[in-house]
């Protein structure tokens, strides 16, 4: 490959990284917070997301909804969702050994892609086309409008997220908790409340990633979040498990290391980088690029 | 002869001396105090000749060999053992099975003799069965063999963390403030104790203290660490005349 | 010493035990008695036994957190049947390649990795078994995406029997011996188990190279019962399945292992005419009994049962 080409597949790759890379840190987000908050790897996570890409493919086509209220209904749905799980599954081991509390988080998991199987069958759906994607040529490089919408909607809720987290009382509520727990008990916070409302936000994100990932691919399935969610995962451990501004930026670069892999190296070695970049990561700096050192005091 | 000599050791954590200018010289078989209030440094200084830490600048020579830079575990290996000012028991073990972990380093036996029951096996379990009862014997602790540590009673915790340093057969114990939530005649037992272990095994002890009567009835010798600076040493007559312990201590009776 | 004597004889009479419960089971399987679907359920089940206690070495004794398992069985599966389909070596030699490779493996993972604790080490060894089975994908020598065909059946009833055996043997005395404990001190306090001495990095290794090992004897009898070694099989699905296997039974306790690997073989067997009820039932009995059970059914406790408490023999642990 010529120079001029190598780097207009550079810029191409980067387009398509960063669109990806936003929804991968829509999903980070959640697995941050929750993370944050309760120390948790929730690994139903990645599920929560299939959820609202179904959620929003049953409101898209039947019940005609335009995409706005699609979009918003099923990040209700899965808000409900989570908050369901957090109360039935993961409230009453909050005390157990932390390994009883993943092993349950793999079973609610397993629960949901399995039961979603048996509830919506295990065929693959076509998301309905909710506007039409047209394609942008400028000079050779190729951008989708559904990427623009990707991009901007994933913004628009970090955005979102951000003033909740930083000026909103629940927010701060939230920052408090996952600091220390016990001291924001006694300063009146109520600690459950904010835990519930932390999956509700972390789930809501999800499925936000969820419908547009349907929107984009066109297919969804029953096991679509193992992948996806594994990634996120990822995008947060790169970031800074913990760290909200971490997530979003692990999301996005992880995003592009990945299209970059595939455009000059090969797709079948994308998802071998992403666990690579989570080895590199965890060997050399395990807090993250944005997250702090935290030693045990002996 | 000398056992440890520390010289002017210092660790900064950031911007913070948490320890300074630390110098120490313990005789064999002596037993010395380390003393001063909350947050002078006492258990960084521990963790520091443990190797938990390793200092920032300074020398620590054990036994006349160098041991900056070594492992805790090699540390211990060379003949300093340790207990935890919050105590740190294997706690869903037994606490026979906690006194005969800190036998690790002297069993000889291999991974193969262990995996196939042969050899020096047999033999050697049964020494480090028989040595760790005698441990616990000592500490009156003989009849709770079988229990799980975490259920014996603070106390017996102690008790069973000094038993275990000590079956690491080491020449210099370091105790983290071995009586911290005793009562005076379980102090007052301890200290008996401590006395009686250190001329029965021929150790050379160094304790941290918080409680100054203590220190002062069993100790030989006591450095006094304020800020991270040891600020005064000597005999417990001419520390409790000492003005500047007395203004470290300021707020807190000197018995 | 008359105590210690008794942990050999107990051994021996244990043994005996064993050959008993072969006789039985291959009398049955010789007169037809159990027919091919429980023939295969039963190796299954063996194959699980040695996952399942081979993990809890891992994660139950040495107490480090580990979900790529499945990932030292693919290797003890691909390089097993390497041995014997590319060149022809009896199955012996496939079961002890299998083994080598996987534990080779396990060291050389293992001593990077197993710095980091809890969480972390979770999903490195994730990652890391993701990124084996996605190497082997890319192999081609090893089949790629289509798998390793052609192996030869050589796994029996008779080769699983022993292989549990061995491997239940060899991980009890391991852990009731002073490296055993050593393992074991790491899991209850690092700190503590360093100032006593006790290099954790080494024994932390130690552990996870054993328990990978036998993982890699795992696969080696899997690819060999199934004619094919496929990247699909070793998923971290996997790793999953034979955690939660570990867990169930409880960590630390090696009959909790036998126990649990029998159990949930039995109930995906008995499930397998409803495959899409399966894994809801499964997943719900997780989560249930972690609610209700979270040290799993034994806890670190072993099963004193007369017949089990002599399988486990060593140090006996009576549960109260």
């Amino acid at each position: 490959m010529e120079a001029g080409s190598i780097a207009h597949q550079f810029v191409q790759q980067l387009i398509n990284g960063v669109s990806l890379g936003s929804i991968y840190a829509l999903i980070a987000l959640g697995y941050t917070m929750i993370y944050g908050i309760l120390k948790l790897i929730n690994f139903a996570h990645g599920d929560i997301y299939m959820v609202g890409a179904y959620v929003g493919f049953f409101a898209t086509s039947i019940l005609k909804l335009s995409f706005f209220p699609a979009l918003l209904m099923a990040m209700v749905v899965a808000a409900v969702v989570g908050m369901v799980i957090e109360r039935v599954a993961y409230r009453p081991l909050r005390n157990s050994p932390k390994i009883a509390i993943l092993i349950t988080a793999i079973g609610v998991s397993l629960f949901l892609e399995y039961g979603g199987m048996l509830l919506v069958t295990p065929q693959p759906r076509t998301f309905p086309a909710v506007f039409a994607a047209e394609l942008y040529n400028f000079g050779g490089i190729v951008i989708n409008s559904q990427q623009i919408v990707i991009l901007a909607i994933s913004i628009a809720l970090m955005i979102i997220l951000t003033y909740v987290v930083q000026k909103t009382k629940a927010g701060k509520a939230m920052r408090a908790v996952s600091f220390d727990t016990d001291a924001a008990k006694l300063m009146g916070i109520n600690v459950d409340q904010t835990i519930s409302f932390t999956f509700a936000v972390g789930s809501g994100l999800a499925a936000a990633a969820g419908v547009l990932v349907g929107i984009y691919y066109n297919s969804i399935d029953p096991l679509m979040g193992i992948m996806p969610g594994l990634k996120a995962f990822i995008a947060a451990v790169l970031g800074g498990i913990g760290v909200i501004p971490g997530a979003m930026a692990g999301g996005i670069i992880l995003g592009i290391i990945e299209a970059m892999v595939s455009g000059f190296i090969s797709s079948t070695f994308r998802d071998a980088a992403a666990f690579g970049i989570l080895i590199i990561i965890l060997l050399f700096k395990p807090s993250g690029l944005m997250g702090k050192n935290v030693r045990e005091k002996v | 002869m000398t056992l440890l000599k520390v010289n002017n050791m210092s660790k900064m954590f950031g911007g913070l001396k948490a320890v300074s200018n630390f110098t120490m010289e313990i005789a064999a078989g002596e037993l010395i105090g380390l003393i001063g209030p909350n947050g002078a440094g006492k258990t960084t200084a521990f963790n520091l000749l443990t190797g938990v830490y390793e200092p920032t600048t300074g020398e620590i020579e054990f036994d006349g060999q160098n041991v900056i830079g070594l492992k805790p575990y090699e540390i211990n290996q060379r003949g300093i053992a340790r207990t935890f000012q919050n105590i740190r028991l294997f706690s869903e073990l037994s606490v026979i099975d906690n006194v005969k972990i800190a036998y690790h380093s002297h069993v000889k036996y291999n991974l193969v003799e262990s995996i196939l029951r042969i050899g020096r096996y047999h033999g050697e379990e049964a020494e480090i069965e028989e040595k760790a009862e005698r441990f616990l014997e000592i500490f009156k602790l003989a009849d709770k063999k079988d229990e799980i540590s975490k259920n014996l009673p603070y106390g017996e915790q102690r008790r069973l963390e000094i038993a275990r340093a000590l079956a690491a057969q080491p020449k210099l114990l370091l105790l983290d403030e071995p009586a911290a939530g005793m009562n005076p005649q379980e102090t007052h037992k301890l200290m008996d104790m401590i006395r009686w272990i250190k001329d029965e095994f021929k150790l050379t002890i160094l304790l941290i203290e918080h409680d100054m009567s203590l220190v002062m009835g069993v100790c030989e010798r006591i450095y006094v660490l304020d800020y991270g600076t040891i600020i005064a040493q000597g005999t417990p007559q001419e520390i409790k005349n000492n003005p500047r312990v007395i203004e470290a201590y300021l707020g807190e009776e000197v018995h | 010493m008359s105590k210690l004597q008794n942990t050999t004889k107990r051994d021996l009479l244990a043994l005996g035990g064993c050959a008993v419960i072969y006789a039985i089971f291959q009398g049955l399987i010789g007169f037809g008695v159990i027919g091919p679907f429980w023939e295969l359920n039963l190796i299954l089940i063996g194959i699980n036994i040695i996952l399942a206690v081979s993990l809890n070495l891992i994660t139950g004794f040495a107490g480090q957190f580990s979900i790529g398992h499945a990932g030292f069985m693919a290797i003890g599966a691909y390089l097993g049947a390497v041995a014997t389909v590319k060149f022809q070596l009896p199955f012996i030699a496939a079961i002890l390649v299998g083994a080598g490779a996987a534990g080779l493996l396990g060291f050389l993972i293992g001593l990077p990795t197993l710095r980091l604790s809890g969480d972390y080490l979770a999903i490195a060894t994730l990652g890391l078994g993701e990124i084996i089975r996605i190497s082997i994908l890319n192999t081609p020598y090893l089949g790629g995406a289509t798998g390793l065909m052609g192996i030869p059946r050589y796994t029996t009833f008779t080769w699983t029997f022993l292989a549990v055996i061995v491997t239940i043997f060899f991980i009890k005395n391991f852990v009731n011996s002073s490296h055993g404990r050593a393992c074991i001190s790491v899991r209850e306090n690092e700190i503590a188990a360093e100032a006593m001495g006790i290099d954790t990095t080494k024994y932390k290794v130690m552990a996870f190279t054993i328990g990978a090992a036998f993982a890699g004897v795992a696969g080696a009898l899997f690819s060999h019962y199934f004619y094919i070694a496929h990247p699909a099989s070793f998923t971290f699905m996997k790793s999953f399945d034979i955690l939660t296997m570990t867990v169930l039974g409880g960590l630390g306790s090696i009959t909790g292992s036998i126990t649990a690997a029998i159990l949930l073989t039995f109930i995906s067997a008995a499930l397998a005419s409803y495959p899409e009820w399966r894994m809801v039932v499964y997943s719900l009995m997780l989560i249930i009994l972690m609610i209700y059970r979270p040290q799993g059914l034994f806890g670190n406790k072993e099963l004193s049962l007369k017949l089990f408490g002599r399988l486990t023999g060593g140090k006996k642990r009576d549960v109260a």
